[in-house]
């Protein structure tokens, strides 16, 4: 019996994965090996007609992974140089509101904020870092998410929730894997775009591509992981600003 | 689930309560043998080998096998001590059992203390900047120390053995209920799980936040099981191998399968109907959902259908490795939660790459084969050796309940 449902199992998982397209990533090779990970699920319609309209203005709201000593190398600005070269003639501007050490409740009336004054097209959510290393509540930060997305919808922006990075020497310290999940299913439950920063890291981590376990004082990978988080950021707008409308959430 | 079962008066000589079968029930260990490796395997970060486990089909994973068999084994070896010696030598031995898992509880916190301060030490990587400041609770080991033994602050990982340690520590007033009214017993405990979700009753934790595993919620499966073991399983086993039971339980276990499958693939999330989704999620591991309960009957339907008692398998030597784990439950979990440590540990210091995963995953299980095949020899060897300690009590401080 087990070995019948194994073999199910096993059959489904195979037909699930055949279906997801990858992304055809024309960046750095190095990142290309985590471009399976990144699929546009959902149409982002708000990015479509931003980029016929020429004007595309993207916030990216986070944490202290957003960010690194030299903004400049940081994935927010390597987005919106990847964008300014995809997109010829479109006004692109990513802007970026990091805080270190706030967690999502905290980052709301930022958010609110943000989005009255920039009124972005789209909304780069990273989250969910802050919540666990402090262990809030799951469920608090389940009510935030939708808090936040309803704001965002209110305004009439596009949102990408992005998970925490992939951090394999804190893995025992901090336990990730309940706030990812809360993320995963807020984002599936409203047909949003997830980016899985985790799942993307991770990959890199086991394949090799960059050696997350490193003592080093250099930023060199740093550099490297934050202009590859920039373009598989970009190719997922791209990707889900050209699907077809049919694919769009039913959010209103 | 005591070896020395053989040595007890026979069943008839105790007619007031229905005893359990005689016959030592080798799939109670069987699973949570393989439940212990579930864990050992889940509990490894980023462990490429844990897609293997039932949480990537389901709602639920191994912790509900573990904590059900648990509570069947408890109510087991504890509901006769109650018949036989009374309530307050029971209720000693299920405290003095607390307490065994209590201090397993904060050894292996040690060992993680002690990993841990290595690791931090040597660690700096500008990528992690924000991560690495959860090493600050090192800075202050008094209050860090403090919250530990008052099991409030829990590290990822050593959510389940706080849960075992509040679980028995009540266990004695419900094991006294459910050998008068077990039918009633049974009712408190979901009066007990319904009041804690709609009071939102769990224990603090520190920093922030509340216990993962809600022991409120979590002690309906608990009891669920004690309360199979002490005559439930008979009165349900009709309806259980019921053809209508085991259908409705392959139905469910396929739906969730199902939608499983969106969670990795979410362009299939638009076939859940929105009503239904927004009726479903989320699905709380911390109140131990009722989708997720539900989950683990219908495999547990689906496993009394298939694997009977006497399933002559069963003494294969195939299944071996995994019966003698289940039969030391704490000492294989607590050995388990350190090899997890251990694992962690030389995936940093050596490399994460995907066969060094598979060769530790692969690794560990062999340990906790030869400890437990170890355990069992010396158990075997001492209660052989004259003047050696009556069996029961060997018994009841090794690893059955």
């Amino acid at each position: 019996m087990k070995a019948i449902s194994i073999a199910l199992l096993l059959s489904l998982t195979a037909a699930f994965a055949g279906a997801g397209n990858a992304l055809a990533a024309d960046t750095d090779p190095a990142c290309a090996t985590a471009s399976s990970l990144v699929s546009a699920d959902f149409k982002l319609s708000q990015a479509a007609t931003a980029i016929k309209n020429k004007q595309l203005t993207i916030a990216v709201i986070g944490s202290a992974s957003s960010t690194l000593p030299d903004a400049k190398k940081a994935y927010p600005a390597r987005l919106e140089e990847m964008l300014i070269s995809k997109l010829p003639g479109v006004a692109v501007k990513v802007v970026a509101r990091v805080k270190a050490r706030e967690s999502a409740r905290e980052s709301m009336p930022e958010l609110r904020k943000l989005m009255a004054v920039e009124k972005p097209s789209i909304v780069i959510w990273q989250t969910g870092t802050v919540e666990a290393m402090r262990g809030i509540d799951p469920d608090t930060f389940r009510s935030t998410l939708e808090d936040g997305i309803e704001a965002a919808q209110e305004a009439r922006s596009g949102i990408i929730l992005m998970n925490m990075q992939y951090s394999p020497r804190t893995e025992l310290m901090i336990a990730m894997p309940p706030y990812a999940d809360a993320i995963r299913i807020i984002a599936l439950q409203h047909e949003i775009l997830l980016f899985d920063r985790l799942a993307i890291m991770r990959r890199w981590g086991e394949l090799g591509t960059f050696d997350l376990n490193e003592v080093t004082k250099e930023m060199d990978t740093a550099n490297r992981v934050h202009d590859c988080i920039g373009h598989l950021l970009g190719d997922l707008i791209l990707e889900a600003a050209k699907l077809p409308a049919s694919s769009e959430n039913g959010i209103k | 689930m005591p070896a020395g079962n053989a040595a007890l008066p026979p069943a008839a000589a105790r007619p007031a309560v229905k005893a359990p079968s005689p016959e030592r029930d080798l799939r109670l260990d069987l699973f949570r043998g393989l439940a212990l490796w579930l864990i050992f395997l889940d509990h490894i970060p980023s462990n490429i080998v844990s897609w293997i486990t039932i949480r990537n089909y389901g709602f639920s994973d191994a912790t509900e096998i573990f904590v059900f068999i648990s509570g069947y084994t408890a109510a087991f070896v504890y509901g006769r001590a109650m018949r036989e010696r009374g309530p307050v030598v029971a209720s000693a031995r299920m405290l003095k059992r607390a307490w065994q898992v209590y201090v397993a509880h904060i050894f292996l916190f040690v060992i993680y203390m002690a990993e841990i301060a290595y690791v931090s030490a040597s660690f700096e990587n500008p990528l992690f900047n924000e991560e690495m400041g959860i090493f600050d609770f090192l800075k202050q080991p008094d209050v860090t120390l403090v919250q530990a033994l008052l099991l409030k602050f829990k590290p990822a990982n050593m959510d389940v053995l706080p849960l075992y340690i509040m679980l028995l520590a009540g266990f004695a007033p419900f094991v006294w209920l459910l050998l008068r009214a077990p039918t009633f017993a049974l009712l408190a405990s979901a009066v007990v799980y319904a009041v804690s979700w709609h009071f939102n009753w769990n224990l603090p934790s520190y920093p922030e936040g509340t216990w993962l595993f809600n022991p409120f919620a979590w002690q309906l499966l608990f009891g669920f099981g004690a309360w199979c073991a002490l005559g439930g399983a008979q009165k349900l086993g009709g309806l259980m191998r019921s053809n209508i039971a085991v259908g409705l339980a392959f139905t469910y276990l396929l739906f969730a399968l199902c939608i499983v499958m969106t969670w990795y693939f979410p362009r299939y999330a638009s076939f859940v109907p929105r009503i239904l989704s927004d009726w479903m999620y989320p699905i709380d591991k911390t109140n131990l959902d009722v989708l997720r309960f539900a989950h683990f009957l219908a495999l547990a339907v689906v496993t009394v259908r298939f694997i009977p008692q006497n399933w002559p398998a069963l003494k294969s030597p195939w299944f071996k490795p995994a019966i003698i784990c289940g039969q030391h439950s704490l000492e294989i979990f607590c050995l388990g939660v350190f090899l997890a440590f251990a694992a962690h540990f030389m995936l940093q210091q050596v490399s994460s790459r995907v066969a060094v995963q598979i060769a530790l995953s692969a690794l560990g299980i062999l340990i906790m084969i030869a400890s437990a095949a170890l355990m069992a020899w010396y158990k075997q060897v001492e209660g052989r050796s004259p003047g050696s300690r009556p069996p029961r009590d060997a018994d009841l401080a090794g690893g059955e309940a």
